[in-house]
């Protein structure tokens, strides 16, 4: 059957208003509701510079405010070998000195006017966000050209931020949570592969990294024909072209490397890798395998099946974890999709002396979400995706942020007017095939940090995986 | 003014991201006409182009209090409900009960099973939380415009029918819930057991913010069946909450519902708030240390201060701006910028309905001593109380703040929240402009005024030191200052 925008949801009864009782009404019925609201995503008009710079502009002119999201189609992949870190510390550094302006005037301009201008690199992207009311577009729009084109990289202000980030790499150590997000990976990917090796960088590389290591990252990445600008707001698409063009028209084309990903290694049986947080109130558990890259064909139906598994609070793994024993503030479960397949993580904070009752949950639902989805569970996780669509879009910087894996994963410009489509297209077959395809229990990692001492033998006990120790970067223990 | 530290309260469960496209739900700004006035050295913008939230209030006979907004531009809207309880009421042997209380709420009541709270919500396409604050507890959902109705349901259901199905597997169930997030937010975070000792030193025994949001795990032991019971009756009831509903609906059409779903919820006896709180006095420097599995010692400076509103409410909240947080103000400036002695530094004024108090606090970077760190830390604040601040860096603070407070205006929930607030700490909802204008009123003066009234007064010097190491602590020995 085909659907339009506006799906209509079988299991509430569509009508025009809802039933406002005469006298006595009865309090055991939920009421009914009208219709979902119909809505319209505005279109995206699209453009490319001379040098190749592609534009997405959405007009929204509800009040005089505008956001500018440059996309560099490049991050923490792109960081040359031995060098993780330069992305990060790339982005970090556009704010910290261009040609014309030093750090701290940079810092005071934004302030004084009252604009935010953000820089930030991921694994597939640097973006660098300003959020500006109209009435200031040409000085903020200059303040960012100047931070994305011009940036200096001046050797002392590059000695600061890396101690900086030497010290927060040791801060990490405090953390069971941040080792678990560290280890998981590396344990998942091996140092091989970029998505095994943290964003941020390690002691050995940022140590090892110098102003010139970034300045080339930025000379081989930061390329218009590399981009694209975002630009949501009260903005006229023709004139705004102008500006853009005036701005950044001259920036150079070149030729940007295309990134090789290598395999990541083959996981083989179950094994539990246990890093000792002596003390530590809870275990952070983190269990999962390589997923799925964001071309994946499944996208629909992985993300419904993620919905039921542990996408939503009412998800199973919460619902089990925290909702009917009690071992955690919330348990959850996503697939990180990138260029490549990024993980898929199942997670959660437990306290400690239910680590082993918890594995066993943990284990369980991994099992049970294999197995035919009941309708009303299906249901239910489909208009959750559906109906809250719209609170995606409230506000121009939604709608900026909306638009970057449109912009970064090529996907079509009506992604979002069809979304609804999508996800009422995916069947109960779809979610058990994608499950039993991508959800293997006899396969997993199962990273968990805490006291060792008080959690070791009970995690045995449970007979899900052999125990091996790593250390908190999540490498074997010399 | 909200300000998204101020609310240090303890919501009710994680957000929950299942995809990419589950974009970051950002505040944002909202018609910043006022921004556009600004020029190189404007001056202080003027309150009239902040924009009013236009509202209508209005009370059912059972005195539960009813505030709309609308706004169409967008087919959604939030229903924000606030009950006039939070930590601060607490009795002693039970704090973390209200908060506790809160986490009960959504377990269900005489209509709606266990469970099915989340999922009729989630299948309608909404998203639906709560937080609870030493002065007050909320509850909320953002809904596609046509689920309104559900989203009034539920919440009537929950204020007029709690009881009939609460029993003890219930408040069992949400205890070891909320014990997890005393561990996640508290016990197994690196510093995370500062804040509590600070304001058990602050504060007499006796004052009710002496005492953390999220409770002991003793008396969170101690809490039991009939606390609920008698919890439930002495605050839950419609006259001691206000709904706020903000965005895309039918105003006569909402009252219909409210008057049909909150109506008949019985009036329950009068609620008497304490209105007055123990005096704070700190006659000396008090230095406290608190061992924790860190890497790095870290200081908190803690003045006792003023409550939300007070005159010198917003003449703080812009000294903290100018002192640590922004690159150009003073300590951060100085010490993570120049020296390089810190890792970071932030600083805030937190008032609240009854009291108030104001907090520097430094991480110094690896090898620092925190004393090398402290004088730097007196210099500028007596620097700012001997020769004030330039009128650059107050206006730089004002505009930050202003645009803080913008952010706030741009979703719907954001708004109920705002008409929430005003309401209950100004008594008008639509106070955004008198809001803006307290912090266009403040002057180089009066921050040079109120670093000296407040700042200069004695403190509690708190330094969270690694396991072992209590020789790192600021001692006023070390040369902290002391009686000045």
């Amino acid at each position: 059957m085909k659907h339009s925008m506006v799906v209509a949801i079988a299991a509430l009864p569509l009508i025009a208003l809802p039933l406002l009782a005469q006298g006595t009404f009865d309090r055991s019925k939920p009421p009914e509701l009208g219709a979902p609201p119909r809505v319209s995503l505005p279109p995206i008009n699209t453009r490319e510079l001379p040098n190749g710079l592609k534009l997405m502009i959405v007009e929204q002119h509800e009040l005089p405010l505008a956001d500018f999201t440059l996309v560099i189609g490049s991050g923490g992949t792109a960081d040359p070998g031995g060098k993780s870190g330069v992305a990060n510390l790339t982005a970090q550094m556009l704010r910290e000195g261009t040609t014309s302006r030093k750090s701290l005037d940079i810092a005071d301009q934004s302030s004084f006017l009252g604009i935010s201008l953000f820089p930030q690199a991921s694994w597939e992207s640097t973006t660098l966000s300003l959020h500006t009311p109209t009435a200031q577009l040409d000085s903020a729009l200059a303040l960012f050209a100047d931070v994305a084109l011009h940036p200096s990289f001046p050797a002392n202000e590059f000695d600061r931020i890396k101690k900086n980030r030497l010290t927060e790499l040791l801060q990490l150590r405090d953390q069971g949570p941040a080792i678990a997000n560290t280890a998981f990976p590396a344990i998942l990917y091996g140092a091989g592969h970029p998505y095994g090796v943290p964003l941020i960088g390690t002691e050995a590389s940022v140590t090892s990294l110098s102003a010139a290591d970034l300045q080339s990252y930025y000379q081989a990445n930061f390329k218009p024909n590399n981009a694209t600008l975002i630009i949501v707001g009260d903005v006229n698409p023709a004139q705004i072209e102008q500006k853009i063009n005036s701005l950044f028209g001259t920036w150079q084309r070149g030729n940007v490397a295309p990134l090789t990903y290598a395999e990541p290694p083959k996981a083989s049986g179950t094994t539990i890798y246990l890093i000792d947080k002596p003390g530590a109130a809870q275990s952070s558990f983190r269990i999962g395998s390589v997923g799925v890259p964001r071309s994946t064909k499944d996208y629909f139906a992985l993300t419904v099946m993620n919905t039921i598994l542990g996408g939503s609070f009412s998800s199973r793994l919460n619902q089990n974890l925290r909702e009917a024993r009690g071992y955690t503030y919330g348990a959850a479960s996503r697939f990180d999709m990138r260029r490549a397949a990024g993980p898929f993580t199942a997670s959660a904070e437990i306290v400690s002396a239910k680590s082993d009752s918890a594995l066993i949950e943990f284990l369980k639902e991994l099992n049970n979400i294999r197995q035919t989805i009941p309708a009303d569970e299906l249901s239910r996780a489909k208009r959750y995706l559906q109906l809250q669509l719209p609170e995606n879009f409230e506000t121009t910087r939604d709608i900026a942020a909306a638009l970057v894996p449109v912009a970064l994963y090529n996907l079509p410009l009506d992604y979002y007017n069809t979304y609804v489509q999508n996800v009422e297209a995916v069947t109960k077959a779809d979610v058990n095939r994608v499950a039993q395809q991508y959800i293997n229990p006899s396969s997993l990692a199962i990273v968990i940090v805490g006291d060792r001492k008080t959690i070791e033998q009970a995690l045995k006990s449970t007979n899900v995986g052999p125990i091996t120790i790593r250390d908190i970067s999540g490498q074997p223990i010399q | 003014m909200i300000k998204p530290f101020r609310h240090v309260g303890v919501s009710n469960r994680a957000g929950y991201r299942s995809s990419e496209e589950k974009v970051r739900k950002s505040p944002t700004l909202v018609a910043l006409s006022y921004l556009m006035a600004l020029t190189a050295l404007a001056a202080p913008l003027g309150a009239q182009a902040i924009p009013r939230i236009p509202f209508e209030k209005y009370k059912l006979p059972n005195g539960l209090e009813v505030i709309l907004h609308e706004d169409h531009s967008t087919p959604i809207v939030a229903v924000d409900t606030w009950y006039h309880v939070g930590s601060g009421d607490e009795l002693p042997g039970r704090t973390g009960f209200a908060h506790l209380f809160e986490h009960i709420m959504f377990m269900g009541s005489q209509h709606v099973p266990v469970g099915a709270f989340d999922q009729m919500l989630e299948a309608a396409g909404a998203n639906n939380n709560g937080s609870t604050t030493e002065d007050r507890t909320n509850y909320y959902e953002t809904l596609p415009s046509n689920a309104l109705p559900l989203a009034l349901w539920l919440d009537a259901d929950r204020m007029g029918f709690l009881l009939p199905t609460m029993d003890l597997p219930k408040v069992n169930l949400q205890r070891d819930v909320v014990k997890n997030e005393r561990r996640q937010r508290v016990d197994n975070v690196p510093y995370g057991r500062a804040s509590e000792t600070i304001l058990a030193a602050l504060y007499p025994k006796a004052h009710p913010y002496s005492w953390p949001v999220i409770g002991s795990m003793a008396d969170l032991s101690a809490a039991s069946l009939t606390d609920v019971q008698n919890f439930f009756k002495t605050y839950y009831a419609p006259n001691n909450a206000t709904i706020a509903i903000a965005g895309d609906f039918d105003p006569a059409t909402v009252k219909k519902l409210v008057q049909q779903y909150f109506g008949d919820i019985p009036r329950g006896p009068a609620v008497n708030r304490r209105t007055t709180v123990p005096a704070v006095t700190i006659p000396r420097d008090t230095f406290l240390v608190l061992e924790d599995k860190v890497q790095l010692p870290r200081v908190y400076y803690t003045w006792h201060s003023v409550k939300n509103f007070a005159p010198d409410d917003a003449a703080l909240d812009l000294l903290a701006q100018i002192l640590a947080n922004d690159k150009n103000s003073r300590l951060y400036k100085k010490l993570v910028y120049e020296l390089q002695t810190a890792q970071s530094v932030s600083a805030f004024q937190n008032g609240s309905r009854l009291d108030g108090l104001f907090r520097v606090t430094v991480t110094p970077k690896p090898g620092q001593k925190v004393a090398d760190i402290d004088k730097v830390v007196r210099d500028e604040i007596a620097n700012i109380i001997g020769n004030g601040v330039s009128q650059r860096e107050l206006q730089r603070a004002q505009n930050v703040f202003k645009s803080g407070f913008l952010d706030e205006l741009s979703s719907v929930l954001g708004k109920a929240e705002i008409l929430n607030n005003y309401n209950y700490f100004v008594g008008n909802p639509d106070f955004v402009q008198q809001d803006v204008a307290r912090y266009n009123r403040v002057t180089a003066a009066d921050i040079q005024r109120v670093a000296r009234t407040y700042l200069g007064k004695p403190k509690i010097v708190l330094t969270v030191v690694p396991e072992g190491k209590r020789e790192m602590m600021l001692t006023s020995a070390a040369g902290a200052g002391g009686d000045r």
